[in-house]
């Protein structure tokens, strides 16, 4: 493989889709250095920071609250909703540290907590910064900080569960989706598990939560063959220490960042001996892009909507937070047709991933998408693909959305629209060759 | 507002549990390409719409022993009263939301049977639904139940579809898949020609078979230009009348789907399975009222559905099968809801039923070691019947072997 399709496959993969100036400069640095300055420090060029909620607006009304001031307290709450959806999405766009922001996302849809649900921007946000804070590091840190997250909470109702009689949700996600993965416990360790997780309540005001000492079982459990008087913390220690959970997340980390085919048990034994207990989530990412396997996974994943337009925002110039309000609207919009909102996945299992994504129906919408986004395209990125001569702007269109090459299917669609730039973009946007990575 | 979310949600749950990568790919067919078929149907054939509750339904709650003093006594604040259920019988009741499956129990239209399940019930929604969707308890493949059929019978997509955007793995074969069947009002920017579209699809040699997929997607377009000129709106997507569920999938409007379903029906079209749901039965706390409102909409769409289908002679033909991946906990947790159970209930309900009551009641003094209803009647009983009464086609071809059906609940 040529040194610019290997860094290109890298850049694709640990951003939300490179600029041709970004695989100019991974190209000549090479790829050691590119591998580095994707895994290394963070980069300066933050893009916006987290906006500032300091509590939920409706929540914190007191008691005695007017009608008119519920009111606009709900009328609040709805603004910020925008608002935190918003700044993502822009963020995403303009962060340096692409990496960072993909994996904020990769966990975003891991615990896959929904604002339909949990009815709160603030806690959203006070979840989402969890992922910032925590989730490149230690993942034992990160789990403990989540079964206290109030978002995670109320999603899963752990706020109810209590000695009295267990509630078992959080604990049978915790084991089935979020550390251990189907089959590594029983029914009773769910149900031990439970057990362990009583006592939390949430203020969902200030978004604070705590152990409630009246509401916990403070008993002996038996989980996972290990008995003792575990509380959340000591049940997160006894999932984490099982030989099952570190293989769970490396195939969770692999699946979405390297390929959705079967993985093959050398390349799992790399990533579990890279990523033990205690190290961050650098030294997994590292054996990610270095296996040998990875280099081999080109086109093995298809892009999510939220990658999709992401990547193509980055590539066409687009900021969305410099459209005006009524195309923020029409941008969410499409968003939402291709089923992918920030904050709200669909379930508890997360994103769907690979062939969900291609049906008819979703390129339907995907091309309604794909003619708005060229619509918007700098002017700079329209004139760059002007400048190039008919018979060359295929080529010149592969190198701005980082394409390999075309196939001579897609070359010979295109060649028939270069006329028209901006419809040229979106059929590029809408090309079986864009729509994998 | 849940925005746009539907099946897509829940199945292949992101590939958590690996369950069924569809083995055959699956295609989006505009409304016309079946109403095309209008008349086609052969007049002796019936017709199944099966209901996929996503999220675990309470059967305990659905259908109410409530004369039992053990489900009164398991679930004090959840429990429903002698006096407000919808009685069936000296011990069972209906849910009081269910007003409509009440009228039609007393027709005799409707049948329920009890405690259906399968051996080692999973509690995991994914694993659980999987198994419904492939019927296939051990180890849940890449095909489902309907989807081999239809490769039994020629594979012709037509024949078996879903009005949601993704296809339920139910209707997947190895070697053919039943349709998805759009769409919601979807166009094509005026610039693109659907030809010009239509050649992104043209397949070509070494192309990784993800990219191949994402181009076939585009020959499915052929003549989609076309659909929204005849295609009958329906609301895109509803608000969520639908609880609080933590979110398992299943949100576009269940009359919606219901609707398409009878004007399917009534032209005669040539499908004759067609697949709907109703999610966000995945609630843990506080579920006594939302699970009352989602039965209410279950009870309302399928009511209106079919009281419009006695209305025909084609509608007669049609029998709705309704069931959910799990039942709940009988006793209730903490918070007033229950967690994730084992056997549920199943109805049928339609002309060509037998209405009653079947299978054994749940035994709430014999659970098994979770707290759960153990299962007394498989669940592939009940496929093996459809298939054969209402399908006419081998059960045991389609089930792996299996052949026990329950007699006589089906004409």
């Amino acid at each position: 493989m040529a040194e610019r399709e290997k860094v290109a496959h890298l850049l694709r993969r640990a951003t939300f889709g490179p600029t041709a100036e970004e695989v100019d400069a991974a190209e000549s640095a090479g790829w050691e250095a590119t591998l580095s300055k994707v895994l290394g420090a963070s980069d300066p060029k933050l893009g916006p920071p987290v906006p500032s909620i300091t509590s939920d607006p409706i929540d914190s009304l007191p008691r005695e609250a007017t009608g008119e001031q519920r009111e606009a307290a709900g009328k609040l709450r709805e603004t910020q909703t925008q608002m935190i959806y918003e700044w993502w999405l822009d963020r995403l766009v303009a962060a340096g540290s692409q990496l960072e922001e993909k994996i904020v996302f990769f966990w975003h849809g891991h615990w896959a907590t929904s604002i339909e649900k949990v009815d709160s921007p603030h806690l959203m946000l006070l979840q989402h910064k969890i992922f910032r804070q925590y989730g490149q590091g230690d993942f034992s840190h990160f789990v403990k900080a989540m079964v206290r997250d109030a978002a995670l909470i109320l999603w899963l109702d752990n706020q109810k569960n209590s000695k009295r009689a267990p509630n078992e949700n959080l604990a049978r996600e915790l084991m089935e989706l979020f550390t251990l993965g189907i089959g590594n416990y029983t029914e009773d360790d769910v149900k031990a598990g439970a057990r362990a997780l009583t006592g939390w309540t949430v203020d969902r005001g200030t978004g604070k939560t705590r152990l409630d000492s009246s509401r916990y079982d403070g008993g002996d459990k038996t989980i996972l063959g290990q008995t003792g008087k575990f509380d959340a913390d000591g049940f997160v220690d006894v999932l984490l220490n099982r030989p099952a959970s570190p293989r769970f997340i490396a195939k969770r980390i692999w699946y979405r960042f390297a390929s959705g085919e079967e993985m093959n048990e050398a390349t799992l034994h790399r990533l579990v001996s890279a990523y033990s207990l205690g190290k961050g989530l650098t030294t997994l990412m590292n054996a990610v892009f270095t296996d040998p396997a990875f280099l081999e996974s080109r086109g093995q994943l298809v892009k999510q909507p939220v990658e999709w337009a992401v990547g193509a925002m980055r590539q066409l110039g687009i900021k969305p937070s410099g459209l005006a309000e009524a195309d923020r609207r029409t941008l969410r919009e499409h968003l939402q047709g291709m089923q992918q909102t920030l904050f709200r996945p669909p379930s508890v299992g997360g994103w769907p991933s690979g062939v969900t994504w291609l049906t008819s129906h979703t390129s339907q919408v995907r091309l309604r998408a794909a003619d708005f986004l060229a619509g918007k395209a700098a002017s700079a990125t329209i004139s760059k693909l002007s400048a190039a001569p008919e018979q060359g702007r295929a080529d010149a269109l592969a190198r701005l959305l980082v394409v390999d090459a075309w196939t001579p299917r897609t070359r010979a669609v295109l060649n028939g629209a270069v006329k028209d730039v901006r419809k040229l973009l979106a059929l590029g946007l809408i090309s079986p060759e864009y729509s994998v990575q | 507002m849940m925005d746009l979310l539907t099946r897509r949600k829940f199945l292949i749950a992101s590939g958590v549990t690996g369950a069924a990568g569809l083995a055959a790919g699956a295609i989006t067919l505009p409304l016309k390409e079946i109403m095309g078929t209008a008349g086609e149907i052969p007049p002796e054939a019936r017709i199944l719409v099966i209901v996929t509750l996503y999220g675990g339904n309470d059967g305990l709650n659905t259908v109410i022993p409530f004369a039992d003093p053990a489900y009164q006594k398991a679930r004090p604040e959840l429990a429903y009263k002698a006096n407000e259920v919808l009685k069936l019988d000296e011990t069972t009741g209906l849910n009081p939301a269910m007003k409509g499956f009440h009228r039609m129990f007393g027709e005799k239209r409707l049948a329920i049977v009890r405690s259906v399940g399968y051996p080692e019930a999973d509690r995991s929604h994914f694993r659980s639904m999987d198994i419904w969707h492939t019927a296939e308890p051990k180890n849940p493949g890449h095909t489902g139940w309907i989807g081999r059929w239809l490769d039994t019978v020629g594979g012709d997509p037509r024949l078996a579809i879903s009005f949601e955007p993704v296809l339920p793995p139910l209707l997947a074969g190895a070697r053919s898949a039943g349709a998805t069947v759009g769409s919601n009002g979807l166009r094509l920017p005026r610039s693109y020609n659907v030809k010009t579209l239509a050649a992104l699809g043209t397949a070509v040699d070494g192309e990784s078979p993800m990219q191949a997929r994402a181009a076939s997607c585009f020959r499915d377009l052929v003549g989609v230009d076309e659909l929204i000129k005849e295609a009958k709106e329906y609301a895109e997507e509803v608000k969520n009348e639908q609880g609080r569920g933590t979110g398992t999938g299943g949100q576009t409007a269940l009359d919606n789907q219901l609707n398409l379903v009878a004007q399917c029906v009534e032209a005669k079209v040539a499908t004759r399975v067609f697949s709907v749901s109703l999610g966000g039965f995945d609630t843990h706390a506080d579920e006594k009222q939302p699970h009352s409102a989602l039965l209410g909409i279950l009870d309302r769409g399928v009511t209106a559905f079919l009281d419009r289908m006695a209305k025909s002679e084609q509608g007669k033909k049609v029998v709705v099968a309704v069931y959910s991946e799990f039942g709940r906990r009988v006793k209730a947790n903490a918070s007033d809801g229950t967690d994730h159970g084992a056997a549920s209930d199943v109805f049928l309900v339609g002309q060509r039923v037998n209405g009653g009551l079947y299978g054994e009641p749940p035994n709430l003094t014999k659970l098994d070691g979770g707290g759960d209803i153990k299962y007394s009647t498989d669940f592939r009983t009940i496929y093996a019947s459809v298939l054969d009464r209402l399908l006419i086609a081998d059960p045991a071809q389609v089930l792996s072997g299996w052949a026990q059906s329950l007699d006589k609940m089906l004409k």
